[in-house]
């Protein structure tokens, strides 16, 4: 029985999901098939797809009813038809050809240019970092100094993509650290909003400043209040109970005439002041107190600076709280739950903080909605506002500062900007409104970036301590949490 | 529900031994169903104080699910399970705890706590009792030293004021987690993985996984840790060097509870083995007893077919044997996977 140390020792090779971790990083890249094949099986696949689109197309492409006189007229669009057809058998042949089929993607080229380039500049995420935040933070006078003439609708749009900064931060501690996947993450933002609304609507001493502090802590009350029963559900179950939460807090909402005015909201949210003094034309505003030529542009330049110092202190506390005891504990149970139990952590504690905070943080967001609009309905929190907040993470890459913000300029900018190129609606006709395609535009981003970096534009992640020298870690061993 | 030691010994062992006398672990009539199956059945043992022990036996025969029951991942359908600091039995505390219905007694030298009562990760954190897996759960996509660190959360935590100080950037945080980073970087040398602390775990290999996952179970300063088949998958150079590692770690003062399927490791560092089969203990001694006990040869044959198990009397005591076990675990028996003895 008793063999000696030089003798093989052990008949056991690693189990389980290690063993098929080693096998792949062994196995030699496994790329597209035999070259001769890859044209004739492309144009089959093409063929397949094609016929595909023939069949579902027949009815609602090829033929059309119309009510005409005495009944329905059956019209037939054969152009059509046939066009569509042919655009799915070319579509899918190039993407055969150039993508799925062959030995060398071009996706891949990409890939591997933008993953090189974050390894060699490790220095590039924090120039590209302190280049935003300095940008950030004269947006407004280079707003007002270059686009005068359309100074308010830019700023307003400034304001609106920090929003987005700031929800896709909150977001990013509890799915992108915590690893919980959360599609209710709008509900914190609604109880933020309602907070402020009501507590400033019925008590005439509570100010923006006031309710601030208030509301965030409501929104984090209530962060904990949903969690507690929510947090023992793992992956895809924890992901559609929030949902469903998000949802229940919008209809209670909708439906609590008395206390929350139903659907027609609540009007006449006050607005923020500086120091006690408000942003009016009259004696005792900030123009006059500054003795400067009043004009309505500074309330927007000033609840633009708002939301910047908001989302600032959102990104400084969660790059504070990574290095601390908790950010690290969540990281540790976005990599392996279990683990964190044998380490002694009690990991419902740790799930709770990570909700709670996200919620605050959403919270303060909602509250700045609220005195941003005036005005405030729960038609304002729909669930598309949690798909719109996790897209932001998710395409930036889960758990990447950075990534949120150029995923927000992209997103909400990219979209709003859209409106005022002129050329669209000269190719497609004068009523074309791109914002109609806002959705089809958000899904065609997704899958272009689930093919080109299908963990979101910035997927390294950054050790928190190191001892000789920080190296970022690539995605690869990075683990994405629950239900994802 | 309160054996006298010699039963919680068990029957194999003469008279009372070091284990016996002042254990750190006691596992008294542990009874562990899946359903209808009877993973542990009616087990009793104990860890000496500053002992290296094993567990071993064959596949399926159990002793994960020890392990799991002894760290809380698994809640036993029966029994109790032990757990002291300082010496001796403390017969008088453990009385008291387990009629007072609380989980843990500070005594004036010492503690006992009852693992069956905690959930796990106050098993870590109060009792001191660490483990490792039989499949390597390490945080893949974090440093080595993260890894360390995180498994110093609960210090970390208290020196961080529950994250509000650590928030304001109190003085105090930033010596604990030097502190923390001393220790982290004290047994990254004895695991020799030092020159690789900047590197996330999951691009380790397999033997410095194992002796990562090691030195982490250790930053939480147990008093017992629990290692499941940390030889599994090692080559005989890093075997030897785990062997090494093990005895160190005994000299700092902390027990080990070992499953091992490695005998040139098990007979080689430990003080005492506990043989497993069919969730039945079948030999519990030092390594000569349990070498030549005949039950523990039984077990395992059908992989270990040497010539010294072929001779006509030991081949009728094992039939003997193994009738006897059958008939003891009817429970466990159907649902034994085939060939599956290591
Ligand atoms: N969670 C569970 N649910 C149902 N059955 C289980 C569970 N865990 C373990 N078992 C069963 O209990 C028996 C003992 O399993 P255990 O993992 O403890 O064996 P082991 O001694 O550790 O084996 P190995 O040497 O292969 O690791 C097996 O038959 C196993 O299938
Ligand atoms: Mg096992």
């Amino acid at each position: 029985m008793a063999t000696t140390v030089d003798a093989p020792t052990a008949e056991n090779r690693p189990a389980g999901a290690q063993r098929d971790l080693e096998e792949q990083r062994r196995a030699p890249l496994k790329t597209g098939e035999d070259p001769q094949n890859t044209l004739a099986a492309s144009l089959k696949d093409a063929a397949a797809a094609a016929l595909l689109a023939g069949v579902l197309g027949f009815f609602f492409l090829a033929l059309r009813t119309e009510i005409a006189p005495g009944g329905l007229d059956v019209s037939a669009r054969w152009g059509l038809w046939l066009a569509s057809i042919a655009v799915v058998f070319a579509g899918r042949l190039l993407l055969n050809l150039f993508v799925f089929k062959t030995r060398r993607p071009v996706t891949q080229l990409f890939a591997g240019r933008g993953a090189g380039l974050g390894a060699r500049l490790p220095w590039l995420g924090k120039a590209v970092g302190a280049a935003l935040f300095l940008f950030a933070m004269i947006l407004p006078f280079f707003i007002t100094t270059v686009f005068p003439a359309q100074q308010r609708q830019y700023i307003d749009l400034a304001i609106l993509i920090m929003t987005y900064v700031m929800l896709g931060w909150g977001l990013n501690i509890v799915v992108g650290l915590a690893g919980l996947l959360d599609l209710g993450y709008v509900a914190f933002y609604a109880v933020g909003a309602y907070a402020f609304a009501l507590l400033s609507t019925h008590f005439e001493v509570i100010g923006f400043w006031t309710a601030l502090p208030l509301a965030g802590m409501l929104a984090a009350f209530w962060g904990v209040i949903l969690g507690f029963p929510v947090l023992r559900l793992r992956g895809d179950y924890l992901a559609i109970v929030t949902l469903a939460f998000g949802e229940m807090i919008r209809i209670v909402l909708l439906n609590w005439y008395d206390f929350t005015g139903g659907p027609n909201g609540i009007s006449g949210i006050p607005k923020p002041t500086l120091f006690g003094l408000e942003f009016t034309r009259g004696e005792d505003g900030v123009a006059a107190f500054l003795g400067i030529e009043y004009s309505t542009i500074h309330r927007f330049i000033y609840l633009y600076y708002i939301i910047f110092i908001l989302a600032i202190v959102t990104n400084f506390v969660t790059m504070r709280l990574r290095r601390l005891p908790v950010g690290r504990a969540w990281e540790a149970l976005r990599e392996d739950e279990i683990a964190c139990r044998s380490l002694g952590i009690n990991t419902t504690n740790t799930k709770l903080t990570a909700f709670a905070i996200g919620a605050m943080f959403g919270g303060f967001a909602g509250s700045f909605f609220a005195t941003r609009q005036g005005f405030i309905s729960p038609e304002s929190f729909t669930f598309l506002e949690s798909a719109i907040i996790l897209a932001i993470v998710v395409l930036g890459g889960l758990g990447s500062q950075i990534g949120v913000v150029i995923a927000s300029v992209v997103m909400i900018g990219g979209i709003e900007m859209l409106r005022n190129i002129g050329f669209l609606s000269d190719i497609f006709g004068p009523d074309f409104d791109p914002v109609k395609y806002r959705m089809l535009i958000f899904g065609l981003a997704m899958v272009g970036i689930m093919i080109w970096k299908p963990r979101g534009l910035i997927s390294t992640r950054e050790p928190t301590i190191a001892l000789k020298e920080r190296k970022r870690i690539g995605a690869d061993y990075v683990a994405q949490g629950e239900g994802h | 529900m309160n054996p006298s030691p010699a039963t919680a010994a068990g029957p194999q062992t003469g008279p009372a031994t070091r284990w016996d006398d002042d254990p750190v672990l006691t596992v008294e009539h542990l009874t562990m169903r899946f359903g209808g199956l009877v993973a542990v059945g009616d087990l009793s043992f104990n860890v000496g104080h500053g002992d290296i022990t094993a567990l071993i036996g064959p596949n399926g025969a159990g002793k994960t699910t020890v392990f799991n029951c002894v760290t809380g991942f698994y809640k036993p359908t029966e029994g109790r399970i032990v757990m002291r600091h300082g010496p001796g039995r403390q017969q008088q505390a453990v009385d008291a705890v387990t009629a007072s219905g609380l989980r843990y007694k500070a005594a004036n030298d010492g503690a006992v706590f009852l693992l069956e009562r905690m959930p796990d990760y106050e098993i870590t954190k109060s009792a001191k009792v660490a483990r490792t897996f039989q499949n390597i759960r390490l945080f893949g996509g974090m440093t080595v030293l993260e890894n360390l660190l995180v498994a110093q959360h609960n210090p970390l935590m208290i020196a961080s004021g529950f994250t509000f100080g650590g928030i304001i950037g109190l003085p105090a945080y930033a010596r604990a987690q030097g502190e923390a980073v001393d220790r982290a970087v004290y047994w990254m040398e004895h695991v020799n993985l030092l020159d690789r602390a900047d590197d996330p775990a999951g691009d380790l290999p397999y033997g410095a996984q194992r002796r990562l996952e090691i030195a982490r179970a250790m930053c939480t300063r147990p008093e017992l840790l629990c290692l499941d088949e940390p030889a599994a998958g090692l080559n005989p150079r890093e075997s030897a060097e785990l062997n090494q590692l093990l005895q160190f770690i005994r000299s700092e003062g902390t027990s080990v509870l070992l499953i091992e399927h490695d005998m040139g490791v098990v007979m080689e560092i430990s003080d005492h083995i506990i043989v497993l089969d069919y969730g039945i203990k079948i030999s519990d001694g030092d390594p000569s007893f349990v070498k030549s006990d005949p039950k523990v040869i039984a077990a395992y044959l059908g992989v270990d077919d040497e010539a010294e198990i072929d001779v006509p009397e030991v081949r009728a005591e094992v039939a003997a044997v193994i009738h006897e076990a059958g008939s003891g675990a009817q429970a466990a028996g159907p649902t034994r996977p085939e060939g599956g003895r290591t």
